[in-house]
């Protein structure tokens, strides 16, 4: 039987500070164990530095939130050396399927392609994401976790930031290099700033039941507009572990959430939905709304906002969570290398300048969706209707059918980290990319690329039949591991083997083609040939130098 | 580019084959059919820089009441 994280009591150890007259000083303070958090701290401590992660609370996330987890987070948290366990305690899926009525009008694959390490998606409950989570940092000597400890005030100065904490013994203060505030939408670190979030709220609300039933339906992603058994609003159906399947009902603006979340209100919605012969508990029910937001900046100084403290987004893309992530890996390794020395610290202004777009992205989709779904104008609701009378019939209709676009990693594209294509290349892997995954073989035994990638940067040359180089190239005191990647006919014995030949396709890679890939996995330089000089330029470009 | 030349074979046919679309039709059921009918050509066309300069054009002269 696996734990069961939703009632996990995390502990409170009485901090020793509480008996020091002077103030302890610590690298970096993360603030907010939630999925973010605990990313950012996981991913700190496992480049070295040692991080202090405190949260007010000695609880896992409640009830229901995120569900959904992205094929980029499962590989970030491959890279941290947890995303097996994930990957396996969820449930994977990748198909959609959109109905209007009782009609499927649309279905879509989120991975078509065979050659992924990963799944499109897993579903789980949030609560065991964040419990896997935590039990990792466990094992992660340089992490230390604090629960029940509130920061109460944060005082940025120009070499650092001092932090008042309360515990239910007292409260005290420490002083750290940089702070990251992973502390949720309502972020009180933003509001001890002085700054704000801006945006739009959506005028509408949602209700979420959690129900436990025996189904045996495939585990893909349902979402009906206008279905019979829930007339002028859409409806969503998604599966979890342990026979736990997540309804989601469109109330509309007027629908009184505390009514409305009242179980005589909500059973005989889900009655409706699943039919008269299905046994099925009410695990989990609530009333939401959502907001589009996000902050001008994510970096202040010494203050580093990530998750939805600095960005907010509807659910129906899961972008929420999984951009959060993918904040958590862009700013850790940057945060490392500036502690360690190996960067100027303007480096950590390339975390606002790479994901400040990405959530203006997030956001653009979430907004598109949330216009889809819930029409603000008379006329928006014809041509909503208009689209899905058609796309039954009209192939072309169904690509503006919008019940959410997946979350996918973000192309860091405009980034001043990135080194601009000198050579001529095609396809996805272009310099801010996210590095696709690809079968390889090592060592004689099946394998994945991204496994060989992350954590320090990696300059891997496509070759046929070279030998790994051996030695890292070391450039200004930084560690480039230089990896050599042979096509399967030519395989070598110390090199990695493109063993369906997909890894040479999905790079565009012709013997000689060498890439750049920072310590977060993502592209930021790529040459016909293997160029000590040029990677050595870029890694310095890279690394804000 | 959008072409706003003279480009339709047979202007009057293409006039009365529109006004009978809608003939039976309330007011909502008239946008709806329009909404279909712009999507289905829109799609026609293609190109977002030419379906750009129409919606602009469209709405050129027209000042929100609201
Ligand atoms: C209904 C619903 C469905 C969703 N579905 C998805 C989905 O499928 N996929 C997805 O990716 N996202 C989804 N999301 C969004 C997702 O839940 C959030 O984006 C995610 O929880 C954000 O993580 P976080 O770590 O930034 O913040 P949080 O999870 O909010 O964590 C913040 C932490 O900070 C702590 N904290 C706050 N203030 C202080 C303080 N002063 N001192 C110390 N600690 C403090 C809190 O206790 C908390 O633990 C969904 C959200 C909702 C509501």
């Amino acid at each position: 039987m696996s734990i069961d994280y939703s009632s996990l009591v995390l502990p409170y150890v009485r901090p020793s500070e509480l008996d020091r007259h002077d103030v302890a000083h610590r690298p970096v303070i993360v603030v907010g164990a939630g999925p973010v958090g605990l990313t950012v701290a996981i991913d700190l401590a496992r480049y070295g530095t040692p991080v202090l992660l405190v949260d007010e609370d000695d609880k896992l996330a409640q009830g229901s939130r995120a569900i959904c987890f992205a094929k980029r987070s499962l590989e970030i948290w491959d890279r941290l050396g947890c995303g097996e366990a994930i990957t396996a305690r969820g449930v994977s899926w990748q198909v959609g399927k959109v109905y209007f009525g009782d009609g499927l009008v649309y279905r879509f694959d989120l991975l078509p392609e065979p050659g992924h390490h990963r799944p499109a998606f897993v579903n789980l409950q949030q609560y065991a994401v964040e419990g896997m989570l935590y039990e990792h940092a466990l094992s992660e000597p340089a992490i230390e976790m604090r629960f029940r400890q509130r920061v109460v005030a944060v005082e940025p100065r120009d070499d650092g930031v001092t932090v008042t904490i309360e515990t239910p013994d007292g409260t005290y203060r420490l002083y750290c290099d940089y702070l990251v505030a992973c502390d949720g939408s309502r972020s009180p670190v933003r509001a001890f700033l002085g700054l704000e979030t801006r945006g739009q709220v959506f005028r509408d609300r949602f209700l979420i039941a959690d129900v436990r039933m025996t189904r045996d339906l495939p585990a893909e992603r349902r979402f009906w507009f206008d279905p019979p058994f829930h007339p002028h609003g859409s409806a969503l159906m998604h599966r979890q572990p342990d026979n736990v399947w997540r309804l989601d009902f469109q109330l509309g603006w007027d629908a009184d959430p505390v009514v409305e979340r009242q179980p005589e209100r909500v059973m005989p919605r889900v009655r409706a939905m699943v039919g008269d012969d299905v046994d099925f508990e009410l695990v989990w029910c609530s009333v939401y709304t959502f907001a589009c937001t996000r902050m001008a900046h994510f970096r202040h100084g010494r203050v580093l906002f990530a998750g939805d403290a600095a960005h907010g987004v509807s659910p129906f893309g899961a972008r929420g969570a999984n951009s959060g992530v993918e904040d958590a890996a862009n700013l850790a390794w940057k945060l490392h290398y500036v502690l360690r020395g190996d960067a100027p610290a303007s480096l950590l202004d390339s975390y606002g300048c790479e994901r400040e777009p990405a959530a203006d992205e997030n956001i653009r989709h979430s907004t598109r969706s949330a216009d889809f779904l819930t029409p603000k104008s008379e006329m928006s609701r014809t041509f909503r209707d208009a689209v899905l009378g058609l796309a039954r019939n009209h192939p072309f209709a169904r690509r503006l059918v919008n019940s959410g676009r997946l979350s996918t990693a973000s192309t860091l594209a405009d980034s001043p980290l990135n080194t601009p294509d000198r050579d001529a290349f095609a396809g996805a892997m272009t310099p801010g990319a996210a590095a696709a995954d690809a079968p390889v073989a090592h060592d004689a035994r099946d394998d994945w690329l991204l496994r060989h990638l992350g954590g320090r940067f990696v300059a891997l040359q496509f070759a046929n039949g070279a030998d790994a180089h051996g030695e890292p190239i070391a450039l200004q005191g930084l560690r480039v591991e230089a990896l050599v990647m042979n096509a399967a006919a030519n395989a070598t014995a110390n090199a990695l083997v493109d063993r369906e030949g997909v890894a040479f396709a999905r790079y565009d890679a012709k013997p000689g083609t060498t890439y750049l890939f920072r310590p977060d996995q993502h592209v930021c330089a790529r040459w016909r040939s293997f160029d000590r000089h040029a990677i050595g330029a870029a890694v310095a470009r890279a690394t804000g130098h | 580019m959008l072409n706003i030349e003279p480009n339709l074979s047979a202007p009057d046919d293409f006039y009365e084959a529109l006004i009978d679309m809608h003939r039976g039709l309330d007011d909502k059921q008239s946008a709806m059919v329009n909404a279909r009918l712009i999507l289905l050509l829109a799609n026609h066309v293609g190109d977002l820089d030419v379906l750009r300069e129409a919606m602009a054009r469209a709405r050129a002269d027209v000042v929100p009441s609201g």
